[in-house]
């Protein structure tokens, strides 16, 4: 046998005796699922967060002050601690019996600080000017923030955003450590019975795929932003 | 119309504006000069609470709107600003830039403002700008599109804090030229200005600003004919000079 028909044999063992395939779809449903969820959980508890930051830098209330403090509190833990020990502690409650729900919210919240970081830095970056154009229109704080500043702040945060969630899907191959079945773990299952590489290969470039489709959607969400961008 | 009383900032330590008592009649054209850091913008962006003052009053259309309680949104509404860097939105067409404000705080409908935005934009010569974004504007079109942004709000009294100084020389005349128009219509205005020439043109009354206080102000002939604080004489030595 050579080589090459060595290779279609582990192939076929791979994905398709036992119908294997099944597993990598399984597994690729759930990262999915777990990246594309807590990146949502991100995005809204970074806009939040980032927000809140925003505002009480320009109030002197204790209660801005307070909601600031508490933000900057949650930035620090969860940055300050690996997502794999924040996903046992999770998991271990005893609310969160399922991974995959204990993944998704752990994820999330983990995303969220990293998002609000970003989202913090997009805001700092518009002039001031915008928001005082805004108020001097007679548009509340609120609406300024909606209608002029959160825009143009999630523009400029764009290429950092998807930096974000492309490290983020592929962080999510850690499920594993708490009983998920997710494309990594799922991968690995297989190839405690096919005793070679392959589903591995395979796993890895089923992530490319994804972060490849990543990458052109922010191409695509970049263009489309640039109308207003002179040139 | 405006009737400031006792206007004090400080910006920590720095008592900026020094106790202004001073009244923008209806039909004004008030014209602010000074040097820089004599506390103009400041005077103008306390008007409407841009800047809060430290302590002090100012009244309008009745009411303290420096007091607590006082809804400056609604006030804004009512008094149109021009900054120095145009300050348009980038993000977003031209008419989006001029009906944003009426629309969103539904004074009017979109379409009412629409059409508002474009009568607006037909008089100042720039309706083939409408669907287009402000980068692709010259500074001058830009100022002239944020004052009539200003002016789609139907204000009382317009703020216009040094509207020329961030343009290049053949672009300040066009601006000029518009602020001239409307003041001819009758708005109340007050204008923070480096150009005295327009001053004496237009203004019906020029405030002349030194550390924090109006020390001088006069009709502009008179002001500028016969100056009698000695800081506003040199300050005219320089600048008519330039």
């Amino acid at each position: 046998m050579n080589a090459f028909e060595k290779f279609i044999q582990d192939l076929y063992g791979a994905v398709i005796r036992e119908d294997r395939w099944q597993l990598y779809l399984e597994g690729l449903k759930n990262t999915v699922l777990i990246a594309l969820t807590a990146c949502l959980i991100g995005i809204f508890i970074g806009l939040i967060v980032s927000t809140i930051k925003y505002v009480a830098a320009t109030k002197e209330s204790r209660l801005w002050k307070a909601a600031a403090a508490l933000c900057s509190a949650y930035t620090t833990v969860i940055r300050g601690t690996p997502i794999i020990v924040q996903l046992l502690i999770l998991y271990n409650l005893s609310y969160f019996t399922e991974g995959l729900y204990a993944s998704i919210i752990g994820f999330g919240i983990n995303s969220g600080a990293y998002v609000s970081e970003i989202f913090r830095s997009g805001l700092n970056s518009i002039d001031i000017g915008q928001k005082e154009a805004g108020r001097s229109l007679g548009l509340g704080q609120w609406k300024t923030m909606r209608l002029i500043i959160l825009p143009q702040a999630v523009k400029n945060t764009l290429p950092a955003l998807f930096n974000e969630f492309i490290a983020l899907l592929k962080e999510t191959s850690v499920a594993g450590y708490i009983a998920v079945r997710d494309l990594t773990k799922v991968a690995d299952g297989i190839r405690g019975r096919t005793f070679n590489s392959i589903p591995l290969y395979l796993a890895a470039f089923l992530y490319l795929i994804l972060v490849a489709g990543m990458a052109a959607l922010q191409k695509r969400m970049e263009k489309r932003l640039a109308r207003s961008d002179r040139g | 119309m405006i009737e400031v009383k006792d206007l004090h900032k400080n910006f920590g330590s720095l008592a900026v504006l020094q106790g202004i008592t001073e009244t923008i009649s209806q039909g004004d054209k008030a014209v602010i000069i000074g040097p820089s850091g004599s506390g103009k913008s400041t005077f103008l962006r306390c008007l409407n609470l841009l800047e809060k003052p430290t302590g002090g009053e100012i009244w309008f259309e009745g009411r303290n709107i420096a007091a607590k309680g006082c809804d400056i949104d609604v006030v804004r509404q009512r008094m149109g600003m021009v900054f120095q860097h145009f300050n348009l939105f980038p993000h977003m067409t031209i008419l989006k830039n001029i009906t944003l404000a009426p629309v969103s705080l539904k004074l009017q409908t979109q379409a009412q403002a629409e059409e508002k935005a474009r009568s607006l934009l037909d008089r100042i010569g720039l309706s083939d700008k409408a669907d287009t974004y402000p980068a692709m504007l010259s500074g001058g079109q830009k100022q002239r599109i944020a004052i009539v942004r200003a002016l789609a709000m139907n204000p009382k009294v317009m703020l216009f804090d040094e509207p020329t100084s961030s343009l290049d020389p053949e672009m300040v005349g066009e601006v000029l030229d518009l602020i001239r128009e409307v003041a001819m219509e009758g708005m109340t205005m007050v204008i923070v200005t480096h150009e005295m020439g327009f001053a004496r043109e237009v203004a019906n009354r020029v405030m002349f600003m030194d550390e924090g206080r109006i020390v001088e102000q006069n009709t502009p002939a008179l002001l500028f004919g016969s100056p009698q604080n000695e800081r506003l004489q040199s300050f005219l030595s320089k600048v008519l000079k330039a």
